[in-house]
């Protein structure tokens, strides 16, 4: 979730710069990746200028040369490559001395033969936009040349890159991350931006325009759709476009902005059909077919199971619910009305679907995590006052909502002395109180004991006890203020087992006899079985597979380290050519050995040129640990390495034996 | 009887004279002058003798005694400082030398070393070492442990299930462990896990076969601050006294409160800077190293061993896991995971 710092700081300022927060917020549960930055580094020398001439450059077709006042007295040339820039219009300007993006300095610079000072500026210059033709225009006519541009765009802009974790749905909205930061900084935090909401002034009733049929309730808990007519569709405003590119969205068009621009706010998706597109502006939320098929936005036809929810008109489907939509009744700058959704998906099986079909995006990766059916209205009003706000929509009234039950709002009480209890430090009652309060938790003291109601927003989250106790926690600081103790041992004493210490034994009687440890890999390819001649009606000949496995080579998992440690054993022969060997005198021998662990199995084998003296060692050392039942040696022994390679007609001497292994334990 | 005298004198004389050894030099002395020998017959016999021989045969036998008794001697210093210097020059022996190796130690793999490491640290505060099967059930490794059907963590991506068993996978963590550990015996437990884990990816940090060692500590009032405890000293005993643990609130689903760990820095002794002036590299100007994930036990995993004892009401306690790899790279400045299953011997060998 990337957070531009003076969108947060619109509704909580804590008073510290970004980095500070970012260290803050990863004490107390929320990981900052990163502090990131977009735009010209530092706000000096970006002026607002208002453009007062526009001729022809004498020397070239496509550039222009510009008279352009920027508020300091003398208006100044520009030399201008933009077609799009026009007497009159309020533009973006860098003068000589300002430092762009990447770091270049300007300076005045002679293009063609005219001189040019400064340079009027595109969205994608200042790092609004990847990509822009032309010159940014700025529709604030009413700002007078020479204000500086950092007033009316974000410039060296920090931004905080959260890595949120899985159960803070409410933390992929830059409201809830202002709650947060006001929870743990105590800094005010700015009334909800969704207690107000659009006047309706358009015609008739929404029900008039569209209807919406749920047929899967538990696929769907809740879809609400407002309608908004004489829609014009444009560019966003800059301030709009530079916040969702600092956010890290592409600006589109003002009607798709604003669904962006919501979800960014409050971490529930919107989607905008173009109503005049849905046949009768009947929608219809069911499962797919299996095998049924659509094209997405993105251009792919896509196939579905029969678990997966399509939203539909009567011709077919026309969006992946909570994922993508389609290209069907796509917002186009013809658009004329809108119908908005805001809906509520079951997360389990957004999350499912979104995997099945490999798509993923910025809504799935939210409904995922499961919303609370509650967030929808809330985005339905702030997008209604920004529609009539930036394309001069009429808000018709009334709002189509199809909703299953509402979730019981959850009611946790919080025990005194269960803080303390479980955490080993003392946090008072009015602390606690505090904290609760600010994150959003209703909140009453009773007794020692606090009751607690909790938001929509954490409605999943935060179900039991433990979960106030954790946010408690850690909102006070664990790192000021938990003490560092050791537990009473209630007459535990530590060791090993038997088995556990005699393997130990073992591995260290192999090193002495100077074998090196490898550790091979679990897995093998299908082919082992025939090369270990292991015959087929061998248990053990079937192996066991992977359904998944990263490549063919490792799909089953091995029945024996022997083959791993005979390529192991040639590698190290290979690279040990130039490097001699630390083995008694001789280059071409390597005593490698491995062992499983975790199954109460011994399995050592050795790659081994050495001396009789070391294998009738071995021999010794094996007899012992046969003599110990619960650790049953696999296979080991010797292998000689004679001048044409590791002789592979040497074949396992005798097969392992059954181990206690997976058939007998599952 | 004096001429009998003085031959023997001077076969004797001969005799010892040309002795070539000490063995026979001490068969001469039996020969000459033991108690069967000739001259001690005579020397015996003296009192028997006519009362006018008696001065002159006692005299000369008593002084051919003298002589021959002196000659050995002599001859026999002699002889034994040719023996030795010959004995030391045939039987040089070098005590120092070491005795009869074959071949020079091998060595244990640095994965085998760092986990016995901090087994050894956890059996010191008094802590079990347990293991598991390494194929395991859905069941351990995600349902008991409050990873809910649907979590993205059980999804296909990030686990490799069996072929023949849709429900059964290679564990993505040692955590199924404690749940096997807690059917075992009731609480109190404190145990370590060990072992392989398996996930579903592969790159410079991210290995499908990895290592991890996993803690628990179940009984009546166990608290966050005993985590923090124990999580001190076990850095301590892995990266040396004077570190120090920090814990910064996470998310696990089968802890509550979730932290992940940090050691304060061993480069830069937490200053995020080293002498000079220039930015640690080691925890990149941080001042601590992330190290793993822990938490007091989720009450829900408890429910799921309800039946022995672990009643989430009376018993609570925390886990928390790292990886060795993580560790041993840390600790030995290893810079790529893949290295530790090249099994390299120039890489083995560094570490005994």
């Amino acid at each position: 979730m990337r957070v531009p710092y003076s969108w947060l700081r619109e509704y909580c300022d804590p008073g510290i710069d970004a980095r500070e927060l970012a260290e803050r917020l990863a004490m107390t549960g929320t990981e900052v990746e990163r502090v990131g930055a977009v735009g010209p580094p530092a706000a000096d020398s970006f002026v607002v200028g208002r453009v007062i001439e526009r001729e022809a450059h004498p020397n070239a077709d496509r550039l222009s040369v510009c008279t352009v006042d920027t508020g300091d007295g003398d208006p100044r040339t520009i030399v201008c490559g933009a077609p799009n820039v026009a007497a009159g219009q309020s533009v973006p300007v860098a003068l000589p001395g300002a430092t762009m993006p990447g770091g270049a300095k300007l300076g005045k610079a002679k293009l063609r033969g005219v001189e040019s000072h400064g340079m009027i500026l595109s969205a994608a210059e200042l790092e609004i936009a990847e990509e822009s033709e032309g010159i940014l225009v700025l529709d604030d006519d009413d700002v007078a040349p020479g204000t500086p541009l950092a007033e009316i765009l974000p410039l060296a802009e920090p931004v905080l890159e959260l890595e949120v974790t899985p159960n803070r749905v409410d933390c992929l909205g830059v409201y809830g991350v202002a709650r947060e930061v006001h929870a743990i900084s105590a800094a005010p935090l700015a009334a909800e931006p969704w207690t107000e909401d659009a006047v309706a002034d358009g015609e008739g009733e929404a029900s008039d325009y569209a209807s919406v049929t749920v047929e899967a309730p538990e696929l769907c808990p809740r879809f609400t759709a407002r309608v908004f007519t004489d829609v014009t569709v444009g560019p966003s405003p800059a301030w709009l476009q530079a916040r969702l590119s600092a956010a890290g969205q592409r600006p589109i068009n003002n009607v798709v902005d604003i669904t962006n621009y919501v979800m960014l706010l409050t971490s529930q998706p919107l989607h905008a059909f173009d109503l005049d597109k849905v046949p009768d502006g009947a929608l219809t939320v069911r499962a797919a077919a299996e095998g049924e098929k659509m094209k997405t936005l993105d251009g792919v036809e896509r196939t579905f199971d029969a678990e997966t929810v399509l939203v539909c008109d009567s011709r077919g489907p026309s969006g992946i619910a909570g994922i993508m939509g389609g290209q069907v009744s796509e917002v186009s700058p013809e658009t004329k009305r809108v119908l908005l959704e805001v809906a509520n998906w079951n997360g389990t099986n957004i999350l499912r679907t979104s995997r099945l079909l490999g798509l993923r995006s910025e809504a799935s990766s939210r409904f995922e995590k499961q919303l609370h059916p509650e967030l929808c209205m809330r985005a339905q009003r702030i997008a209604s006052q920004l529609m009539v706000e930036l394309c001069g929509a009429k808000l018709v009234p009334g709002t189509i909502d199809v909703a299953a039950e509402i979730p019981a709002v959850q009611q946790i009480r919080l025990r005194g002395e269960r803080v303390e209890g479980l955490l080993g430090m003392r946090i008072d009652q009015a602390d606690q109180i505090a904290y609760l309060e600010r994150l959003g938790f209703d909140v009453e003291a009773d007794g020692d004991d606090i009751a607690v109601v909790v938001p929509p927003d954490r409605h999943y989250d935060v179900t039991r006890e433990v979960d106030l106790v954790e946010e408690v926690a850690r909102v006070h600081g664990l790192d000021e203020h938990l003490p560092s103790t050791l537990p009473g041992l209630a007459g535990q004493a530590g060791g090993l087992r038997r088995d556990q210490r005699l393997r130990r034994r073992a591995e260290d009687a192999l090193r002495d006899l100077g074998f090196d440890e490898i550790v091979g890999w679990s897995f093998t390819d299908p082919g082992e079985t025939k090369r270990l001649r292991i015959p087929a009606e061998d248990p053990r000949a079937e192996g066991v597979t992977i359904s998944n496995p990263l490549s063919e080579d490792q799909s089953v998992t091995r029945r024996s380290p022997c083959r791993g440690i005979r390529r192991q054993a040639a590698g190290a022969l290979r690279r040990a050519a130039a490097a001699r060997l630390p083995r008694g005198g001789t280059t071409d021998a390597a005593l490698l050995a491995e062992w499983g662990r975790g199954s109460g199995l011994l399995r050592a084998q050795g790659s081994s040129g050495g001396s009789c003296g070391s294998a009738r060692r071995g021999a010794r050392l094996r007899a012992r640990q046969r003599a110990f039942p619960a650790s049953r040696p696999q296979r080991e022994g010797a292998r000689r390495r004679d001048g044409r390679g590791l002789d592979r007609r040497a074949a396992p001497a005798r097969l392992p034996p059954v181990g206690p292994g997976l058939r007998g334990r599952l | 009887m004096l001429e009998q005298i003085e031959k023997i004198e001077a076969e004797g004389t001969a005799a010892i004279t040309a002795a070539g050894g000490t063995t026979e030099l001490e068969e001469l002395r039996v020969r000459h002058l033991g108690r069967k020998a000739e001259l001690t017959t005579i020397l015996r016999g003296i009192a028997e003798l006519p009362a006018e021989e008696r001065g002159a045969v006692g005299a000369a036998a008593n002084r051919t005694r003298k002589a021959l008794e002196e000659l050995l001697e002599r001859r026999a210093g002699e002889l034994d400082a040719v023996e030795i210097d010959e004995r030391l020059v045939s039987d040089r022996i070098d005590v120092t030398l070491p005795g009869a190796p074959t071949l020079p130690p091998g060595h244990l793999h640095l994965i085998t070393r760092t986990t016995r490491q901090i087994e050894d640290v956890m059996i010191g505060l008094g802590y079990q070492v347990a293991e598991g099967p390494e194929i395991e059930h859905d069941y351990y490794n995600f349902t008991a442990l409050n990873h809910p059907p649907g979590h993205p963590a059980r999804m296909l991506q990030d686990t490799f299930y069996i072929q023949s068993h849709p429900d059964v996978l290679l564990r993505t963590h040692t955590s199924p462990v404690q749940i096997r550990s807690m059917e075992a015996q009731p609480p109190p437990i404190f145990v370590i896990v060990p072992g392989k884990v398996y996930r579903r990816d592969s790159d410079a940090t991210h290995s499908p076969m990895f290592h991890q060692v996993e803690g628990l500590a179940i009984g009546e009032g166990i608290t966050l601050a005993d985590l923090q405890g124990t999580l001190e000293e076990m850095l301590k005993a892995i990266f040396g006294s004077g570190r120090e643990a920090r814990m910064r609130p996470h998310f696990f689903p089968f802890t509550e409160p979730s932290v992940e760990f940090d050691v304060s820095c061993f480069q830069c002794d937490g200053a995020g800077l080293l002498v000079g002036g220039e930015r640690c590299n080691l925890c990149k100007g941080q001042g601590w190293i992330e190290v793993g994930g822990a938490g007091m036990v989720d009450p829900s995993v408890l429910g799921f061993v309800v039946d022995n004892g672990y009643d989430p009401e009376r018993m609570q306690g925390f886990a928390f896991g790292m990886g060795v790899e993580r560790i041993a790279m840390l600790r030995h400045g290893v810079p790529d995971l893949r290295r530790f299953f090249d099994n390299d011997v120039r890489m083995l060998g560094q570490f005994l």
